[in-house]
């Protein structure tokens, strides 16, 4: 996994609340059995006008040209700035990677879907958690400004404005040492084989039901 | 010290613990062909084995058509879908696993119904699957997560998953059901009231008389939609009729066995005294038959309800919400839910295609015929053993003599990712789980009930009050 440390980047606004992973990715989509190349069917309902399915050239579809994504001004940005309960719904990991093959290194959102958040982690990607009332002052500065950058830092888990306000955000620690390392999950886990094998055989032990 | 239903799980499947972040071991692995083709192909290119095949059950859901099997594999017309289909057969042969129920296999189904029916979701489990609705197998007082793939691939490599404990939530609910009032109405009524994220962060302990008078099909609808409350995992406490559920079923433990998982399984409930975080009460009685009118499963009302007005709504947020989903639904605020209309009819899903929801769908069909507005309604059983067990009952003839198409198991219209599906604008009267904008088709409108809910509507050709049909 690629490590995450420090971005400044551009703020992409998606001022709706409860957006699910059937919207972030059409489960059309989940047919691939690679990890990859979901980046140009994120949003796909909302972002194009046609039906989108595996296959399409999207470089010739039409594209929606209200959604905000769609904006020129928000090209290339790689903060995703969104509402409450960001990401409900199924569990699909393609979620997390199309926004990620789109481009978005970072959601700022005042809540998140469990699955979903922790399937940020697991891509290098950082899901922080700022008040709906900081979440509500970032839209209406990224709406005034064009150009809006925050800038990221997961050490100091701060995100900074341009006019130099700080916001500090909570983070997990293990999910920050893994994250700032590019520390692969199964590879830690690993680390305790033993105990792994010591605790299966006690188990074992005393539900052997479970080992049929 | 008095002990929650879920802390008694957690715990006793702790491997490791530090800083709070716990490796908790997993017993049971279900696994389906959207979300396992990346972590075997993970396990593959890192040259790692499963840690323990014996835990692994698999099969074909999601993807799988549900007509047209006399044509085989050849018969799914979609190449992509028949890809993944036979892309998870062929890691299950390289991989191995305890059981595998391919497409068009007997015992093939949704993952959620086949697990329990084949007794390989047990009392006192951890269970995983990389799929949300993993809630469902709570029923049993089993600890059940819904992953994401790259956990699937960690569970795969390692038996375990890095968990943090969650906080507690019970939701008790007392009382009597009325009559026509289901388990999922009682899952939709508490939506209604916590809201989709209300159970984020939470396990939630369902409780109370009416959830103990609920049977093991009902249990595990109401921990199916724990899922869309928010919550991490539902749970139910283990009593009579869950050890009845379990007995006798393929991979249940064998006599020698039974006694001794009898008597831990009996210990699998909260003890009294035991703190919840939250506590949520509902009155059975207080509850009516549920309709979603909008594009979360939170924007719900009575039958006797009416879309509700944008002063109903509780902030600026919601009322944006709201104002997208009466555009996206088609309706207007204060129509009467009863004078709504529907183009199609699903009867299906790991959350009501259970044999004891189409029984409850055949009895409201049985005798009278789905309105001519109502373009197709299908009946969707939940796995190939399900399908038998109606058919054996003559609930197949039923439901064909009423005019619904009877279908071989899968996901199919919860998902849509097969062909069966909503066009753009079409209404559908569904006791899937998921209303979200899309989630039946592109454009399609999905208003979530329950079996008997979706038959009778299917009768009128709009939703109507299954209790005034129920003598
Ligand atoms: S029936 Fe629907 S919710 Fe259940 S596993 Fe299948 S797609 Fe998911």
């Amino acid at each position: 996994m690629e490590a995450f440390t420090k971005l400044d980047g551009l703020v992409a606004p998606l001022d709706r609340a409860n957006v699910d992973t059937d919207a972030i990715i059409p489960k059309q989509f989940l047919k691939s059995i690679k990890r990859s190349g979901f980046g140009p069917n994120a949003f796909d309902e909302w972002r194009y006008l046609d039906h989108g399915e595996p296959g399409m050239d999207n470089s010739k579809r039409k594209i929606n040209p209200d959604f905000v994504l769609n904006k020129a001004r928000y090209q290339g940005a790689s903060v995703l700035l969104t509402r409450e309960n960001f990401g409900c719904g199924s569990s699909r990991e393609h979620a997390p990677w199309a926004l990620e093959d789109f481009g978005f290194k970072v959601i700022i959102a005042s809540s998140y879907a469990d699955i979903f958040f922790n399937n940020c982690f697991k891509n290098g990607m950082l899901p922080i958690v700022l008040s709906a009332e900081i979440v509500d002052n970032l839209f209406n500065q990224v709406f005034a400004t064009e150009g809006y950058k925050l800038d990221v830092d997961l050490s100091a888990q701060t995100v900074t404005t341009p006019s130099g306000e700080v916001h500090k955000f909570e983070v997990d620690a293990f999910r920050k040492h893994c994250l700032l390392n590019g520390l692969d999950d199964i590879g830690l886990t690993m680390q305790h084989q033993d105990k792994i094998k010591a605790f299966e055989a006690k188990h074992q032990q005393a539900q052997p039901w479970l080992f049929n | 010290m008095a002990k929650t239903l879920y802390d008694k799980l957690f715990d006793s499947h702790v491997v490791h613990e530090e800083n709070g972040t716990a490796l908790i071991y997993i017993d049971r692995h279900l696994v389906h062909e959207v979300t396992s083709p990346q972590a075997f192909e993970g396990l593959r290119l890192a040259g790692r084995k499963p840690w323990r095949i014996s835990s692994i059950v698999a099969t074909a859901d999601h993807n799988t058509p549900t007509n047209g099997w006399d044509k085989g594999l050849a018969g799914i017309a979609d190449p992509v879908a028949r890809l993944q289909i036979e892309t998870l057969t062929s890691n299950i042969n390289e991989f191995g696993a305890k059981a595998y129920f391919p497409f068009m296999n007997k015992n093939q189904g949704i993952v959620h119904v086949v697990g329990p029916e084949q007794g390989a979701t047990l009392p006192g489990m951890t269970v995983v699957c990389g799929d949300s609705h993993t809630s469902t197998h709570g029923a049993f007082g089993a600890l059940a997560h819904g992953i994401g793939t790259s956990e699937v691939e960690h569970v795969m490599a390692t038996q375990c998953l890095v968990q943090k404990k969650s906080k507690t939530m019970q939701v008790l609910v007392n009382g009597v059901l009325g009559k026509g009032v289901t388990a999922k109405d009682v899952a939709l009524a508490i939506i209604g009231k916590t809201g989709t994220a209300g159970g984020n962060g939470y396990a939630i302990e369902f409780a109370g008389s009416a959830i103990r008078g609920l049977s093991m099909e009902g249990r595990m609808t109401l921990c199916n939609m724990a899922i869309e409350a928010g919550a991490r995992a539902g749970l139910v406490a283990v009593d009579d009729k869950t050890i009845e559920y379990v007995k006798g079923r393929p991979f249940s433990p064998k006599a020698d066995q039974w006694d001794a998982a009898v008597a831990y399984w009996k210990t699998l409930h909260t003890d009294s005294g035991a703190e919840f975080d939250t506590v949520v009460a509902l009155n059975a009685e207080d509850i009516q038959p549920q309709v979603t009118w909008g594009t979360s499963p939170e924007m719900v009302v009575s039958i006797d309800g009416r879309v509700p007005s944008l002063d109903l709504a509780k902030n600026e947020v919601q009322r944006a919400d709201w104002e997208r989903a009466y555009a996206y639904m088609g309706l207007t605020p204060n129509t009467p839910i009863n004078e709504i209309n529907i183009d199609k009819v699903f009867i299906g899903s790991c959350t009501n295609s259970r044999i004891e929801d189409l029984r409850a769908a055949a009895a409201v069909a049985k005798g009278k015929h789905v309105a001519p507005n109502v373009k197709l309604a299908l009946v969707v059983p939940g796995s190939g053993l399900v399908k038998a067990q109606a058919e054996q009952e003559g609930l197949d003839k039923i439901f064909i003599a009423a005019g619904f198409e009877w279908r071989e198991p899968g996901c199919s219209m919860c998902l849509a990712m097969n062909a069966d599906r909503l066009e753009p604008g079409e209404r559908c009267a569904s006791t899937s789980n998921r209303n979200f904008e899309g989630r039946q088709g592109q454009g399609g409108r999905t208003h979530l009930v329950s079996p008997e809910m979706a038959a009778a509507a299917a009768v009128a050709g709009h939703f109507v009050d299954v209790r005034q049909s129920l003598t």
